[in-house]
């Protein structure tokens, strides 16, 4: 049977890539430039006899998604930098308490309101660290209509499998534009389902770490009790101060991620087996970047793209070996050198990170990255 | 024989947090009787709270407990009850958490009409910061950060409930326990958002600073405040002035509920 194929904007491929991985509940709030996921699921769930409810505030949003994820459900939201700023409190909520959910958030400029409409890549901080305290992320970044509807049925696999919230991180761009896209058929994607409890509900704890770094998560009202909280807990899930227990879980729940990150992470290569420059890019920029390579290569300059689809946890081991055998990186990115602060980690200063740098709602041009590959000596 | 509240309470979760004097133990334990009175089903029952004294109720019972951030109890509530209308789903927090920060997901609970049941309980004050006036503090009274008295109009709970669109509204008194089970066990019985308001005391962070020598004048004010519903259709504007109505304040059967709503939507999405 052909496959179905589809002309579709990122914001409505990746509400289909949601269903694909079985999502049933979506808690929204609209926002510009992400409103389609949230019009396309208010179509689409109450088909398959999802919930679709749109909340008073981004706040509710993301507490409505996490009270519906304890019951089971697989939730959604979708917003833009101003919403992801207001969700952070609640995101925080979903860290500590260990509850799924995939955020899709629309890259848009900022601070604050910013330029709602142009494109921007300012939020992969907000992202890795917009809520207080310590806490592990997970960010994937699409750069095709493909990945939004590939990498949000992903988030949802990743979002299960380590029990925390997962963001999808697409530009304006990648979100707004139409492509063609492939829907996929059951077991294209491996689809990981909630890790459930073994033991009977009198013997259930919700942080149990005998079952390792991830415990299993009972769905309420499946005849598991038990208590979440927003404070730091002890394994049956009430709360504690004490000191070791504390130290442990907050440990445990940022290793989670760290011990598994290169199972998490991936990553595109392109011309890189005897590259002297790499140019390392990430969402509708690697677009930009792939023409520049090519570019440079027809100009005889040994150019290639680490393109970064897992942002968060970040691929530091691919960049170290990188920079252990390059002349140098370029970093072309719609923000004022985000991605380049952890390049430049990763460098150590063996080698240069040569920055272009956009803010003003308008895409890098290959020109400009091909004018920046030359700069590397 | 006494009323065995430990089958619903969670072993070893005692001593609560709460100090001597504090209402809101008699509120918990309205709140167990109306559950046994009901006989519901625990293991699909949820209480969710958001922060501050009167939220940490949800952790002695034993059910499923969801203990959420500041103020966002109705919304994540509200996910449990749409992910699962078959779940019985009760709110409690206090006045702060509710009606300030939790305020603008109170009213929009009220307005979807969803079927929970939202228990407040209504001391006046955030307690357990150390006493800051709250929507709830009446104006000209003393809180730690309103020390030259209060210049902030306060909040009626109740008819903020009813103005949003709360299908049943009534309010109790900590005095008034026996009460309460009562009023909780209609609130919950009704299909659609209920707002059960208890008039508490915080001796600790409010009755000290007002004036209050102790928990049993505290407790004399809520006795002699409170007029039933009934008895106040007798009495003159003159007699009621001071006064706090008691009892079902509102009710409205006719309006159908969130879920149920929703349920509507999910025919015509799948007819089509």
């Amino acid at each position: 049977m052909a496959k179905k194929v589809e002309f579709l904007q990122g914001n409505e491929a990746a509400a289909h890539g949601a269903i694909y991985a079985g999502c049933n509940f979506f808690g929204g709030y609209p926002i510009t430039p992400s409103t389609e996921v949230a019009e396309v699921m208010s179509i689409e769930l109450p088909k398959i006899g999802g919930k679709f409810i749109q909340m008073e505030d981004e706040i509710g949003a993301m507490s409505a998604c996490l009270g519906a994820s304890l019951t089971g459900a697989k939730v959604l939201t979708s917003t833009s930098g101003p919403g992801l700023s207001l969700k952070q409190e609640i995101i925080g909520y979903g860290c500590i308490a260990e509850i799924p959910c995939v955020i899709f958030n629309v890259m848009r400029g900022g601070p604050s309101t910013g330029m709602p409409t142009g494109p921007s890549q300012s939020d992969v901080m907000c992202a890795r660290w917009g809520t207080h305290g310590d806490h592990a992320t997970i960010a994937l970044m699409p750069a095709s209509v493909q990945e939004c509807y590939d990498m949000t049925a992903e988030a949802f696999s990743l979002s299960e499998k380590y029990r925390m919230p997962v963001h999808v991180l697409p530009d304006e761009i990648i979100a707004h534009m139409r492509e063609r896209i492939e829907f996929r058929e059951p077991g294209e994607i491996e689809i990981t389902p909630r890790k459930a409890p073994t033991v009977p509900p009198e013997q259930y704890k919700p942080y149990d770490t005998s079952f390792g770094d991830v415990p299993p998560l009972a769905n309420f009202g499946s005849g598991y009790k038990y208590h979440v909280t927003g404070l730091n807990k002890m394994q049956d899930g009430f709360p504690t101060t004490k000191a070791e227990i504390v130290q442990a879980e907050e440990e445990r729940q940022v290793r989670k991620v760290s011990a598994k990150v290169d199972d998490i992470v991936t990553f595109e290569e392109y011309m890189l087996e005897d590259a002297e420059v790499v140019v390392v890019a990430y969402g509708s920029t690697s677009r930009s970047a792939r023409y520049a390579v090519n570019v440079a290569r027809e100009q005889g300059i040994k150019a290639g793209m680490f393109r970064i689809k897992t942002f968060w946890p970040f691929p530091d081991k691919q960049i170290k070996a990188l920079a252990a055998k390059v002349k140098g990186f370029v970093i072309p990115e719609m923000n004022l050198g985000m991605c380049s602060i952890e390049l430049e980690r990763c460098a150590q200063g063996k080698v240069p990170v040569l920055g272009i740098f956009r803010v003003d709602g308008e895409p890098i041009n290959p020109v400009q990255i091909v004018e920046k590959i030359k700069e590397v000596k | 024989m006494a009323f065995d509240y430990e089958k619903y309470l969670r072993p070893g979760k005692l001593p609560h947090i709460w100090c001597p004097g504090c209402g809101h133990g008699i509120v918990m334990k309205g709140l167990i009787r109306a559950m046994d009175t009901l006989k519901l089903d625990m293991k699909n029952t949820a209480i969710v709270s958001g922060i501050g004294c009167a939220s940490r109720l949800p952790g002695y019972i034993d059910c499923c407990t969801l203990h959420t951030a500041h103020g966002r109890a109705a919304a994540f509530a509200t996910g449990v009850k749409m992910a699962k209308p078959e779940m019985n789903v009760i709110l409690c927090g206090g006045d702060g958490d509710g009606t300030a920060i939790g305020g603008n997901h109170f009213i929009h609970a009220c307005r979807r009409n969803i079927d929970m049941t939202y228990i407040i309980m209504n001391n006046y004050i955030y307690g357990m910061t150390g006493g800051q006036f709250s929507p709830c503090t009446p104006t000209g009274h003393k809180a730690s950060t309103t020390p030259y008295g209060n210049p902030d109009p306060n909040f009626d709970i109740a008819k903020l409930a009813i103005g949003a669109g709360a299908t049943f509204v009534a309010r109790g008194t900590a005095f008034h326990a026996n009460q309460i089970d009562k009023l909780i066990a209609e609130a919950i019985q009704h299909k659609g958002f209920s707002v059960v308001e208890i008039l508490d005391d915080c001796p600790t962070t409010y009755g000290r600073r007002n004036k209050y020598k102790s928990v049993i004048e505290m407790m004399n004010r809520l006795k002699e405040v409170a007029v039933p519903v009934k008895a106040a259709e007798k009495m003159s504007a003159e007699q009621l002035k001071g006064k706090v109505l008691t009892g079902v304040l509102y009710k409205d059967d006719t309006k159908c509920d969130y879920t149920t709503e929703y349920a509507k939507v999910i025919e015509r999405a799948q007819a089509k």
